[in-house]
């Protein structure tokens, strides 16, 4: 990733005694900064201490009041090599060299010049007619790493984020899904109930202590909140410490440039800017059937739901449903999924089956090839009661259960309808909601772009889909040119608890035809996240089954398998 | 004379059968040839001689009876009385505080190793590798010489001959009491009863990775350490895992050497040191000392001298080639008992794999040393692969050396309230451009887990900048290693932010 450019030191120095270390590159490098300079300055001269057109230039604008930047080419180390560059970007070889608004004015007599024409004036009040550099809509990851690192590069940049409330009225502060009702309280979620499964093996491992232990959902709740909260205010001092404006107010575009954002209260404000980044993410999609808005919950609910769930039915099979139902079990609830084709689609197959077995096995019941057609409150409360009529995608049978909590987890559709898109031209495929953009995130409108879930063909994990896009291809027309290694392994930490063998797994895809380098690499077991992570490098590296083998594994750890067992 | 084309002989040691495995091709096809499968003869002979306690375990060497397995199995054990501590804050009401029962632990502890035992003397008969429990040594070049249980003589004759015997733990020469009332890592795993108030002596991953268990199931611990801990190993994640376990109740007394070990009347030990730097003596009074000073190696007993088998004299380790290759052509020697080689198990197997491809598979590959990851077990996990700090610079200067590093909060510590102080990761590049990764080391939760992957990518030949291009699995700690964009050198804070 691009650090800043360090910004040019002062001191005294005979130009070109810079370290002559690949010059090509160090002049692409000063080249880079330069432009920074230009770009993030109103106004930028490069001058000389003791130059008098140079201080003719800084006199005028400060008589101007306006602030500028200057580069003393005497006083810095590579002021010579600053200079050649210069020479290169302006065909003007001269101090003082003047840039306003990133338009190259000139040297002294043409900045004069244009003070009399008033060209100056206009080129020094262009920049202003917007509000901002930049308007982001949306306060989630996308959103706010872009304003930070939009800020951290001189920009003026505001975040509209309003989060609308769910059918069940839950809302929640800046950060997005990932903060609110995503990772961060699903892992946690995810950890408390491995937490109860350490529980039991440490009974085994000596730990003495004979109740049963019963889970507390307020109590887990209620932390898992505060720590999000914390995050939330994080974020918003962030914000503030990067100069960046944060307002929490819906964002509609109402014509070019402009913004009509509206707040709680309803109160409406207009914001204009140069350009402007979508970011607004994705919410939980519903069924549309009867009852599915007035009595379900989504995931935008679950994690800061009040009360314990109860007896839960899942609807749907995506990595949210299986983790959602993973650690409802985790808690000791009586949980059912439904699912109306295959698991974890776009995953390994063989994988995800067998997180449905091992799910399975470990008491989360599965309702297969079945969909809901009909919710149906029965008794009020906190959980209440629901009955739900499903019936089969195959045939014409259907069937009836009561449930405490029923949670929906079919998929996500992009916030992109109204916000006025199309006021301004913004294409949106009309089906999924989501917006088509180029390499660079641009939309079919030049300074509007659109980054994270709601970009077409582009999740918040870019590299990651197009990498996976490719395997996919390979593994679906390609498959005959592919080793698949494969192994069944016993973390060290089951056996003395007493935990199942045969289950944790892992497999590694190889092409033959180049070099049997590893295409895929896929993990069931503990802290597959942490494992997975220095193998992704490792891929990214070029990874081959030859270099595989040549690792020393790290003993003992379940990492270690993907070296020792292939 | 016997047609037997080979013998791996292990006494004691630590990775004999674990070569076998691999010779065996337990795993499969995919693992290569291996020398029972290629047609040939094997005989495994191994004997442990019992501790000077009386500790003694079956087949499988130090990794499997006294080494990374139960050590493992004992650093879960205390991990999960953390997690204990966790749980109250993730809704599970535990009465606290929970008591820990040695007994039940070592005796599953034990169970597992025993069982493991097993799985390997039946995986040596499925590869028709003939085992022979007996202590023995060389005769000539050619043969080795033992007694079995019943008094008998046998003798075995090899063209080809694998010495691994490892190492045993060090006891401490000219300190009175130290034989009698010490025990080692030898002893630790074996014990029926609770060691209780314990004194560790080293500065070895052995003794910070006792410790570290020992404190964690709730025993009062102290560590005597005369000079650095973890030598060899970058030096400021050494002194943040110190940092940690002393935060955890760990006690430390540093640039201390014990003198003396006494009985007293009441059954206690007492220890007696001396500040190294004062010169001023002090008293401690504990149940158990244990000593973890290092690993001598298995070689005395051998009669190396009779097959002409050149030891260093300093060490008594082996001397071998690049081909595992000792001062007798054919006479190999692999893991710990050899020279300069990292005392590691993974290194053993591959080495023991790559060696038997050599002799009989036809292959030229030679075992790369470089770059061997490794975990140490300490209450908090410190995983590391390539080169510490100290030594990038030493090698490549300060100028040519970028460190970029940061301090996170593991995502589950929060809600339980832990501290993170000490969970930090750095990655040591060169400066110049794509600054290709010289080392990268890691301080945290599941290190192991998080440092194998990233080994993979520096045998690769990463470069900081295809780290950087990785995408992180959100949210885990490995994902700190892709996002690390502070360099020591910039001055900036590198305490992680957000989520």
């Amino acid at each position: 990733m691009r650090r800043r450019s360090p910004p040019l030191s002062p001191g005294p120095c005979a130009a070109g005694d810079a370290p002559n270390r690949r010059s090509g590159h160090a002049r692409e490098e000063l080249r880079r900064r330069l432009r920074g300079l230009i770009e993030r300055s109103r106004v930028m001269i490069f001058s000389k201490s003791y130059c008098p057109h140079s201080t003719r230039v800084k006199e005028l604008f400060s008589s101007l009041g306006v602030e500028c930047n200057v580069l003393e080419l005497d006083q810095v180390d590579d002021g010579a090599k600053v200079q050649e560059v210069l020479s290169e970007i302006t065909n003007q070889k001269t101090v003082p060299n003047v840039f306003v608004n990133k338009v190259h004015v000139g040297g002294c007599d043409q900045t004069l010049q244009a003070y009399q024409s008033g060209l100056l004036q206009k080129l020094l009040q262009e920049d202003s007619a917007y509000d901002y550099d930049l308007i982001i809509v949306g306060g989630g990851s996308g959103g706010l790493s872009c304003a930070k690192e939009a800020a951290i590069l001189g920009k003026k940049v505001m975040v509209l984020d309003f989060v609308v409330p769910s059918p069940q009225g839950t809302s929640w502060g800046l950060g997005g899904t990932c903060v609110n009702v995503g990772c961060i309280p699903k892992k946690l979620m995810h950890q408390a109930a491995l937490l109860g499964q350490a529980l039991c093996d440490s009974r085994k491992f000596g730990w003495e202590y004979n109740q049963q232990v019963k889970h507390n959902w307020e109590t887990m709740t209620k932390a898992i909140q505060n720590h999000i909260s914390s995050l939330n205010w994080g974020y918003r001092l962030s914000l503030r410490e990067k100069a960046v404006a944060y307002v929490n107010s819906y964002g509609e575009f109402v014509e070019h440039h402009k913004i009509k954002a509206t707040n709680k209260k309803g109160q409406e404000t207009y914001y204009t800017a140069a350009q402007f980044v979508i970011a607004t993410g994705e919410r939980p999609r519903y069924l549309g059937i009867q009852g599915d808005k007035e009595y379900c919950i989504t995931s935008d609910d679950l994690f800061s739901l009040p009360y314990c769930p109860g007896k839960t039915l899942v609807v749907g099979a995506s990595y949210v449903a299986l983790e959602c139902a993973g650690f409802l079990a985790g808690f000791g609830l009586d949980v059912t999924v439904m699912v109306r084709s295959i698991l974890l689609r776009g995953f390994d197959q063989e994988m995800a089956e067998k997180v449905g077995s091992y799910m399975e096995q470990h008491g989360v019941k599965f309702l297969r090839k079945f969909i809901p057609v009909m919710i149906q409150q029965l008794e009020k409360g906190s959980p209440g009661k629901l009955k739900v009529l499903a019936k089969s995608t195959e045939g014409t049978e259907t069937i009836e259960g009561v449930y405490n909590t029923v949670l929906l987890a079919i998929g996500r559709d992009s916030c992109t309808r109204k916000m006025g898109l199309e006021k301004i031209g913004v294409k949106i495929n009309e089906k999924s909601g989501k917006i088509p953009v180029n390499d660079v995130e641009q939309t079919s409108v030049p300074y509007v772009y659109a980054v994270g879930d709601v970009s077409e063909g582009k999740p918040e994990l870019t590299p990651v889909a197009i990498q996976s896009g490719k395997l996919l291809a390979r593994r679906l027309f390609g498959a005959s040119l592919e080793k698949i290694y494969h192994t069944l392994f016993w973390p060290l930490e089951w056996t003395v608890a007493g935990r199942e063998n045969n289950t944790c797994y892992a497999k590694i895809i190889c092409n033959k035809l180049d070099h049997d380098r590893v295409i895929g690499f896929h993990i069931l077991g503990p802290n597959a996240g942490e494992v997975t992570q220095g193998f992704a490098a490792a891929m990214k590296c070029g990874l081959t089954k030859q270099l595989l083998d040549d690792t020393i594994g790290i003993h003992p750890t379940c990492g270690e398998v993907g070296n020792r067992r292939f | 004379m016997a047609a037997m084309a080979v013998a791996l002989r292990g006494l004691g040691g630590r990775f004999r059968w674990r070569t076998q495995a691999v010779a065996g091709g337990v795993r499969g096809a995919a693992r290569g040839a291996a020398a029972a499968q290629l047609g040939r003869k094997v005989a495994v002979v191994d004997y442990v001689e019992p501790s000077p306690q009386g500790t003694r375990w079956g087949l499988g060497g130090t990794c499997v009876n006294v080494g990374c397995i139960p050590k493992k199995l004992m650093h879960q054990a205390a991990l999960l009385g953390g997690l204990i501590q966790d749980a109250p804050h993730y809704g599970w009401e535990v009465a606290q505080p929970v008591p820990h029962d040695w007994r039940k632990m070592a005796e599953a502890v034990q169970n597992h190793v025993k069982s493991l035992n097993w799985g390997h003397r039946v995986q040596l008969q499925d590869r028709k590798v003939k085992y022979f429990n007996i202590k023995a040594s060389f005769v000539d070049e050619h043969t080795v010489c033992g007694v079995a249980k019943g008094g008998k003589e046998i003798l075995l004759s090899a063209d080809h001959i694998i010495i691994a015997t490892g190492g045993r733990p060090r006891y401490p020469t000219h300190i009175e009491g130290a034989l009698e009332y010490g025990i080692t890592s030898d002893d630790i795993f074996w014990l029926k009863e609770s060691p209780g108030k314990t004194l560790v002596v080293g500065a070895s991953y052995v003794a910070l990775e006792c410790a570290g268990f020992l404190t964690g199931i709730g025993l009062d611990t102290t560590v005597m350490i005369r000079s650095i801990p973890l030598r060899g190993f970058d030096q400021q994640m050494s002194s943040m895992v110190i940092e940690h376990m002393a935060s955890h109740g760990t006690q430390f007394l540093r640039g201390c050497a014990p003198s003396r070990v006494r009985r007293l009347p009441d059954g206690h030990l007492q220890v007696t040191w001396e500040d190294c730097t004062t010169g001023k003596e002090d008293t401690g009074t504990f149940d158990t000392v244990l000593w973890a000073i290092g690993r001598v190696p298995d070689t005395r007993s051998l009669n190396l001298e009779k097959a002409g088998v050149d030891t260093s004299p300093d060490t008594q380790k082996i001397l071998v080639d690049s081909r595992e290759g000792t001062s007798v052509p054919h006479i190999y020697a692999i893991g710990d008992v050899v020279e300069g080689r990292p005392e590691l198990t993974p290194t053993a197997i591959m080495a023991g794999r790559l060696l038997v491809q050599r002799l009989f598979g036809g292959s030229s590959d030679l075992m790369d040393y470089d770059n061997v990851p490794t975990t140490v077990f300490t209450p908090l996990e410190y995983g590391c692969v390539g080169l510490s700090e100290e030594e990038a610079v030493a090698r490549h200067g300060q100028e040519h050396v970028e460190v970029y590093h940061a301090h996170y909060k593991p995502l589950e510590f929060t809600v339980a309230g832990r501290d993170a102080s000490q969970c930090y990761v750095k990655m040591v590049c060169l400066r110049e451009p794509p600054q290709l990764v010289l080392g990268l080391h890691f301080l945290g939760p599941n290190a192991g887990e998080v440092t194998q992957g990233l080994a993979l990518g520096i045998k690769c030949g990463a470069s900081y900048a295809q780290v950087m291009r990785t995408v992180g699995i959100h949210p885990t700690c490995s994902e700190e290693v892709v996002k690390l964009r502070i360099s020591k050198r910039s001055g900036l804070d590198p305490t992680v932010t957000g989520c």
